[in-house]
């Protein structure tokens, strides 16, 4: 088996799936704390399945490069979700539960009327649970990621004791003084941007995972925000590994592999969390 | 000094009124307190002094107060119930709003936050858990970080709620401190014998609107009304 991984982990593919695989489980697990601590843990489901519905219509227009049209339009789509005004008619769970199921069904119905393939429901199904595709990633594709991560990293450093404050208490940070609205609007851009790189490596219906699993299992843990943000990042880097490799040498499909070992990892953090506590 | 004038200020929700035409001010050094019966629209006051919200009509001036100078004690909200952070760490966070677009706490700031963790006796709970502590202790925590936020004016939305007698005491002689060290506090309560015991002002709203001083309001009908309820005890 060790000579089976060693021979893997030479081929430059597997190299990508790693680079890419590790990145995004970085970058959503630092915004999976603030979001579950928001209520918005199905975010990562409602942008994921807009961004299926967009992808079937860039693939009926056939578009080259079908990020031009996801992206955008999945990142107006957060700003719209995470706007949390008081004037909104529709609450928050109800608008993501509708723009969710209506982007999916939309979008299947779009790949039935004008099928781009004779492997219709193969299509669907890479799509929804993720495919092979992060084995099959290019250069291109891989320096993309790793642009966008960097970003996303170095905006969540930079903005983390602005982040912490608008989570914790956004009307206190309003009344004295802060631009809550300008940092809610930069969480939202990035979260979509997050979520767009999340479906090559899990798919769209397991995006939810990469993006609470780790914010929970830490906060079993750790009982203040750095820890918990820290940990958070630390344990979902580790799952993504394990889910990749394992994935690989059994030949599992990645996804629901990756989001197996997080729940795995929940487990354990939980049942820790009740042992700790119960020492003290 | 004056510092905040409301004037012909009508506030409520869309184009609903649930105050109309209310006027008082408030000076440097004063304790406000604003009383009335639930739904009369205190807290819609308190998020329109705050500019969460915006007047259906008239207007509020801030005269010589800056947007970063208003510290404010919510009530609590469900989010906070289980959230996973530090003493120190939310006390901080209150300095967020001197600090702009700069992404880290400077020196100075952080001073500040163990100043008020001092002040109000919350340094040996410096790195203890939010939710772990208990009602009153949540209450000193929120309250220095809206130290942290401003040294001039306090606005307090039901600081004493859920909290026992003995802590509701604490809580006002502790609020009433501050005020004596020069910071203006504006507070909501339903609690009229504190109001008639603490504040300097009070603002009552519902059907019968009045704004005067202490001794005014207790010789008001409306006032009146709840003094000789209480056998006059309050004063």
């Amino acid at each position: 088996m060790i000579d089976k991984l060693v021979l893997y982990l030479q081929m430059p593919m597997v190299h990508y799936a790693l680079i890419v695989g590790v990145l995004i489980a970085l970058c959503s697990s630092l915004l999976g704390v603030h979001l579950v601590l928001k209520r918005f843990s199905f975010i990562g489901d409602g942008l994921s399945h807009v961004a299926f519905g967009v992808m079937a219509i860039a693939s009926v227009l056939q578009l080259s490069n079908d990020m031009l049209l996801v992206m955008p339009v999945t990142v107006i789509c957060a700003v719209l979700l995470l706007r949390t005004g008081q004037n909104t008619k529709i609450k928050g769970d109800a608008a993501i539960a509708m723009i969710s199921v209506g982007a999916l069904a939309f979008g299947y119905l779009i790949m039935n009327i004008f099928p781009t393939s004779s492997n219709l429901s193969g299509d669907v199904c890479s799509t929804l649970f993720g495919s092979t595709s992060i084995l099959t990633l290019t250069a291109g594709e891989v320096w993309l990621c790793i642009v966008l991560s960097a970003v996303v990293v170095l905006v969540f450093v930079l903005f983390y004791n602005k982040i912490f404050a608008i989570t914790f208490d956004e009307d206190f940070a309003r009344a004295s003084g802060t631009e809550a609205r300008l940092y809610n609007l930069i969480i939202a851009v990035i979260t979509a941007v997050i979520i767009v790189l999340a479906m090559n490596l899990v798919g769209s219906l397991l995006i939810s995972a990469l993006v609470i699993f780790p914010a929970l299992s830490a906060m079993r843990l750790f009982r203040n925000f750095l820890s918990v943000t820290v940990c958070s990042a630390v344990l979902s880097v580790f799952c993504a590994l394990a889910g990749l490799i394992i994935s690989i040498l059994a030949g599992t499909p990645v996804g629901s592999t990756i989001v197996a070992v997080d729940a795995f990892a929940f487990l354990v953090c939980w049942v820790l969390g009740n042992v700790i506590k119960r020492r003290n | 000094m004056e510092l905040i004038r409301a004037e012909h200020l009508s506030l409520g929700y869309d184009s609903h009124n649930i105050i109309e035409d209310l006027n008082f001010s408030v000076n440097e050094g004063d304790y406000l307190c604003i009383v009335g019966e639930n739904g009369a629209g205190k807290s819609t006051l308190m998020k329109t002094l705050l500019k969460l919200l915006a007047p259906t009509g008239g207007q509020i001036r801030f005269d010589g107060l800056k947007k970063n100078e208003i510290g404010y004690l919510p009530q609590q909200t469900q989010v906070q119930k289980d959230f996973p952070a530090s003493v120190y760490e939310i006390v901080l966070s209150g300095c967020q709003a001197h600090c702009g677009l700069r992404p880290f706490y400077n020196r100075e700031e952080k001073k500040r936050a163990l100043e008020n963790m001092e002040k109000l006796e919350l340094t040996d709970l410096r790195n203890r858990c939010y939710r772990e502590l208990s009602g009153g202790q949540q209450q000193r925590v929120l309250l220095a970080r809206a130290l942290c936020a401003t040294r001039k004016i306090l606005l307090l939305d039901e600081p004493v709620s859920g909290l026992d007698p003995k802590v509701t005491v604490e809580m006002y002689e502790l609020i009433a401190g501050l005020n004596a060290d020069g910071i203006t506090v504006i507070m909501i309560t339903h609690d009229i014998s504190a109001a008639l015991r603490y504040a300097s002002h009070i603002l009552h709203i519902g059907e019968d609107i009045f704004f005067g001083t202490r001794d005014e309001y207790a010789k008001s009908p409306v006032g009146r009304y709840f003094t000789e309820k209480m056998g006059g005890q309050a004063l």
